[in-house]
Formats: structure tokens, sequence, C-alpha cells
């Protein structure tokens, strides 16, 4: 974990290349899940009116933010829910911490939230003495394996089942060699249920915030938002302001378009609202910023704020498929991470909106619509313009636009060939041309195109 | 029509057979094409590099090079989307208008503005289109995988009228080659892996030919083929359509 923020993208995805049975293999997995979305889409004949009609709905909460939110706030506490309000991750961390020290709680469970990897809370909460065990499943594989999620959908995305069963073997005690994903997917069943029945505190995130009623509703698979929340004298869930939408009927679209755009299912197995805390029990809701109105403020980029959280925009990232989630470094990875990560830190995320070609499939899979890969191409500009990109580049950049804007130059250049290769190995060492390592150079030709025009009779300039 | 052909930097340097069965092409479809001869970029490598503010000058070139014609035309979807969505010129910003609007990737310019019907070419292979991004997602001369939309491709129906040709079908039929500009040395290994990707899919259909209606794309996909001492080539759509018996 502490090795991939020393790293840029570029070094983690050429580790990560190392093993090309492996690429391949994450590859193709990820492409299966966007071949079962593309049908699940295909199988709505008004899934664009969807997409559109979803990003308008989200238009209208960032324009209005804070009026849904209050509205939101004033709801849920009618229904009996405490609300919180963390400027950062160390407010939210610290709202968490003394929920569960009043009470003298010592062991939480936790379902699927985003958010606590973005505010690290695992690790702030170990430090002060608490047990946090993740309870879906691939987020428990690799809480097991001391990694971080490497998809937001689908957290262990990147192991193999043999490395599950091995995993399972040194901490849940299942079979030497055990592989069978039901025999494993039974253990670790068994192992979550002793921790649902016996933690007095369960944490979730949240995927929907009803601003009209002052619910909220959590997507699972597995049921184990819902195993936690219910067994436990105090549910916390956090969730970032974005999470807002201003009618339950909206909800309507959003989980149409959500796990179909995810995983290709229809609708997430569960799909629960939560409303009031039953009796005896408490309901906490901690209502995170952690930068999110700064990027709200900035034009260009408030529309990543859209975001829901479906994973589509990595499942069709062919850069995403081919280097691996954790080679982003960031909590969130892929096309939306790139997009997300600079508004935190700018310079330690400098890389990530160049880890992409710009082919835009991520825009157009988003289910909101999100215009992903021209916020990739305007992070570039920022990045640049605040001085976090090498000065190497730099230079290199000064002189070819010197080049390019002058026919003379670009004719001399030109000329003594390989204009583009003189001046784009800028990243790395002079002594190894990155093009070269697994590429033969152009052929260059005898003339340019200009030098065979200037010949031809009756050549119209 | 006066047309002015738009050749892109790499295209003159490293691949002026393309430009030229582009010029002779849209001579013998009847345009009266004129060729700028003080062009030399659009800019877009210092633009995706971060850089867009170090392109006043490769704008300001383009604008006096091609201002006052009918048309432009490109071999290139991506230096095209570039020119449509970034060429702008202080002081000249009604002919950047103008040119943004006139400027034309090939194989749309013979589909929507030429509407060509019929070609005496002939190239008898088997053939694998690659789909480059910008003009696929950009300009959108086909229908990418992404949308749920009636799919259509303009570089394919101009294939469909070659002679003897014939499409092979491809297993990820828009995924991404990988070239991505700087993105290619940058990220080296991934974009070799993407290059080497979309070459197997190719292979695997059995195509001769990979064909395109970008040439960047196309010169990675080479680069991957010629290491591999692969019998498969590269040729841009332009050859196709201007390649007579």
């Amino acid at each position: 974990m502490s090795t991939a923020t020393t790293k840029d993208h570029p070094h983690l995805a050429a580790e990560f290349n190392r093993d090309e049975p492996r690429v391949n293999w994450h590859d193709e997995t990820l492409w299966w899940v966007r071949a079962k979305r593309d049908i699940a889409a295909h199988k709505l004949p008004e899934w664009e009116l969807l997409r559109e009609t979803a990003s308008q709905i989200k238009f209208n909460v960032l324009s209005n933010l804070s009026t849904y939110l209050e509205q939101f706030e004033a709801n849920a506490i009618k229904n009996g829910i405490i609300v919180h309000w963390a400027a950062d991750a160390a407010e939210h961390n610290q709202i968490v911490h003394n929920l569960l020290e009043q009470r003298g709680i010592t062991k939480m469970v936790k379902s699927k939230s985003m958010l606590t990897e973005e505010c690290h809370l695992n690790e702030y909460l170990k430090e002060q003495g608490i047990d946090v065990i993740d309870s879906d499943l691939g987020e428990r594989i690799v809480q097991l394996a001391n990694e971080p999620p490497s998809h937001i959908v689908l957290p262990c995305i990147h192991k193999k089942k043999e490395e599950i069963g091995d995993i399972f073997h040194e901490h849940l005690g299942s079979a030497k060699g055990e592989s069978d994903p039901k025999i494993l997917t039974e253990t670790a069943r068994q192992h979550l249920r002793e921790v649902f029945l016996t933690r007095r505190a369960a944490l979730t995130g949240v995927n929907f915030a009803v601003a009209e009623t002052g619910e909220f509703v959590i997507c699972t698979n597995e049921g184990n938002a819902d195993m936690g929340a219910h067994l436990a004298e105090i549910h916390i869930a956090s969730m970032g302001i974005e999470k807002i939408i201003p009618e339950r009927k909206h909800l309507g679209v959003f989980l149409r378009l959500l796990t179909r755009s995810a995983t290709g299912q229809p609708i997430t197995t569960y799909s629960s609202h939560f409303s009031k805390p039953q009796d005896g029990t408490e309901i906490h809701i901690v209502i995170v910023d952690n930068g999110r109105s700064i990027q709200l403020g900035r034009e260009e980029f408030r529309n990543s704020l859209k975001c829901i959280r479906c994973g589509a925009c990595m499942n069709t990232c062919p850069v995403y498929r081919k280097s691996g989630g954790h080679s982003y470094h960031t909590a969130v990875a892929g096309p939306i991470g790139s997009i997300l990560a600079p508004n935190l830190d700018m310079k330690k995320y400098a890389d990530l909106p160049f880890a992409s070609t710009l082919c835009g499939s991520c825009s157009n899979v988003c289910p909101v619509k999100i215009d992903i890969h021209d916020q990739l191409y305007k992070w570039r500009q920022v990045i640049v313009k605040e001085g976090y990109s090498p000065k190497a580049k730099t230079m290199a950049m000064k002189a070819m636009a010197l080049t390019l804007a002058s026919p003379t130059l670009y004719r001399m250049g030109g000329k003594t060939g390989r204009l583009v290769f003189k001046y784009a190995p800028f990243a790395v060492n002079n002594k190894l041309n990155p093009w070269y390592n697994q590429r033969e150079m152009p052929k260059a030709p005898d003339e340019s195109f200009g030098e065979w025009y200037a010949k031809r009779k009756g050549a119209k300039n | 029509m006066r047309v002015a052909l738009f050749v892109p930097c790499y295209v003159d340097q490293f691949y002026p057979k393309a430009a030229i069965a582009t010029l002779e092409l849209l001579e013998k479809l009847g345009c009266e094409v004129h060729y700028p001869k003080n062009q030399t970029c659009c800019g877009q490598p210092m633009a995706n590099s971060g850089y867009e503010h170090l392109t006043s000058g490769c704008n300001n070139l383009f604008v006096d090079n091609f201002s006052g014609y009918d048309y432009i035309v490109c071999p290139s979807g991506s230096c095209t989307l570039h020119i449509k969505e970034h060429l702008y010129a202080d002081g000249k910003e009604e002919q950047a208008t103008e040119i943004r609007k006139k400027v034309y990737e090939l194989t749309e310019f013979l589909v929507d503005v030429l509407k060509v019907k019929q070609l005496s070419a002939s190239f008898p292979y088997k053939v694998g289109l690659h789909q480059s991004c910008h003009g696929l997602r950009g300009l959108r001369i086909a229908q990418m995988s992404e949308l749920v939309a009636e799919p259509f491709s303009k570089p394919a129906q101009l294939l469909d009228l070659v002679n003897g040709l014939e499409l092979v079908p491809l297993s990820r039929q828009d995924d991404c080659c990988g070239f991505g500009g700087t993105f290619c040395v940058v990220e080296e290994a991934v974009s070799a892996k993407m290059g080497k990707d979309r070459v197997a899919d190719h292979i695997s259909h059995g195509a001769q030919y990979i064909t395109s209606a970008d040439l960047s794309c196309l010169m990675h996909l080479e680069g991957i083929l010629r290491r591999q001492n692969s019998d498969v080539k590269v040729i841009h759509v332009a050859e196709i359509l201007n390649h007579s018996m």
C-alpha cells in the first residue's frame, strides 16, 4: 500500500505489465463486464434518454446543492436520524471515532464505502485501537491481503481465485489449495456471520440520499450493509455531499442506470431504504465535503461530482484494463479517479490526467454523462499551468511549438528527419527511446509530401 | 469546389503516399485541390500534453494557410478533430470559426459532402478496419459501441464500394490502439500492450491489411507489426480508395 504513493502511473503500469498473461486476464475479465453492460443497456431502447435525464437531475442537484442538503438534513432529523457535517477527511474520521468511543465500542463492521477509503478511515481507526472488518466480500479479501481496493465496484478484481484461496487458507482456515468460489464464499459467509452477530456498530456508505424524504438508499448485492446495520445498535452512514437526489421518484432513473452500467445486472440484489432507526438503535449520517465544494467551484470540473460510482468508465478504459487499479495510487482509480484526484492533491496526482489516450470511451458509457475525457484534457492544461509538469517536458514542448510555428524550421526539422521522435521521448532518459522498446520506428521516406508536391506539375498552392 | 488539402505533419514527413492518394482521389472525384505549402501542424501534440497555451503560433499559421477555401480536407480524424475543437486565433476569430466549420476528415467529406456512391477502386484483400477514437467518438464518422444507437460507419461504407475487398470482423470493434500522442512514449508499457492487443485481434480474424482513417494509429500498429516480423501491413484508407488494379 505504501509503495503505491511513491511511484507514478507510468512506472506502476510498467510493473503491472511485466506479467503479460496476467494483464491479458485482467483485461479480458473487465472487458467481459463491459460486454455485460452493453447487453443490459441495449435491452432498454430508452437508454440514452435515461442517461440524459440522470445527467440533468444531477445538474440540478449541483446547482442547488446547499438547498437540497439542508432539506435532506431537516427531513432526516424529523425521521429521528442524527446528522453530522464534516469539512474534511480528518473531521469525518474523528466524528466516527467519537461516536464509537462514547459508547465504548472497539469493533465495527463496515460495508462498501469508497468515501471511507478516500478518508483512510480504517487506518485511522486502527491507530485508535478500533478493529474494523469490511463485510463486502471483495473488500474483505483485499483487507485480509492488506491492500486497497483496485476497483470501486469490484475491489478484488485484480486477484485470481487461487490467490483468494491462499488468503482464506491463511486467515480464515479454509483448506490449503481450495479455490472453488462456492466453497470460498461459504467460508467468508460463516466468518462474516459471526462478525455481523457480534458487532455493536455498523458503518455503511450511501448511494443516494433523498432530500424530499430524508431517507437514504444503499445498494449491495450481498445484503451485507443490511446485515450490519440491522444487527448493530448504532448505524453510521458516511456520504459525500454530492450523493443527494431531490426526490424519491428520481431513484427510478438512477437505480435503473447504476447496476446496468456497473455489472450488467438490471438492479442490485438489495436496494435498501433507510429512513428511521429501529426502537433502541440509532442512525447517524456523516455528510462529508472533503474537497467537493472546491471541485464544485471549478466550473470545468464540477460535472465530475455527478458520479454515481458505477465503475463503468474503469471497465471500458483500455488503460485501466491494462494497468490495473493500483497503478492509479488513489482510492478511486480509472478515468473518474483521474479527474477527481487532482482536485484533492494536484502535485501528487499530476500524472493521472495523462494516464489516458483521450479515447473517449469513458464519457460515452458514463450513466450520468460526465465529459470525463474532456476533463482529462482540461486537467492537463491546469497541471501544466500550475507548474506540476516536468521541466524537461516543458522545454521540449517549447522547442516543438517554435519549430511547428515556422514553416522554414519545420521543413528543416522534417528534413533532418523524424521530427516527432526527436522531441517526444522527453519523459525517459535520452539513452532509451521508449517508442523503440517494443515498436519499430517508421521508415523515413526519401521525400516529404511537401517536397513531392513542389515538383508536381500544375501544383496549386 | 476549391478544396484545401490539410496534410498532418507526421503524414507529410513519414507517410507521403497517404497524402498523395488523398490528393489524387479528391481530384478524381472532381475537386480543385490546393495544397497550402506553408502548413505545418495542427498543434495537437502540444495541446494534448497540456501545453495548449503554446499553440498560438500553430493556430495563426493554420488560419493564414487555410482561410478562404470552400472546404478543408484532411486524411486524419485526430488532426481534424483538434482543429474543430481547439482552433482559436486572436484577431482572426472570424476566419478561425469559418475553418472550424469547413474542416472535414476525408471519409466524412467523401460521404457527407461529395456523397460518393461508387468508386473504381479495387483491393482484393482481407482488410481489418481500425476505428480511430478521435474519428469515431470525436467526429462520429462511425457509431461507437458504447451508445445505444443505430450503427453506421462512413469508412466501412466507402470500403464496401471497393472491388474485391473483404472487411474482416473484429472481436473488439472500437477499442483504442494506445497511440494517444505523447502517451505512446510517456506510458510506453500500456501503449505498446494496447497496440499489441489490437494487432492480435486483426490477425486472428485473418486481416492481410489494417486500415484506418488515422495514420497516427497505423504508425503505432505498424511499429508493432514490424517488430513482430508480421506479413500484415497497414494502409491508410485513402490509399485503398484510390487503389486501382
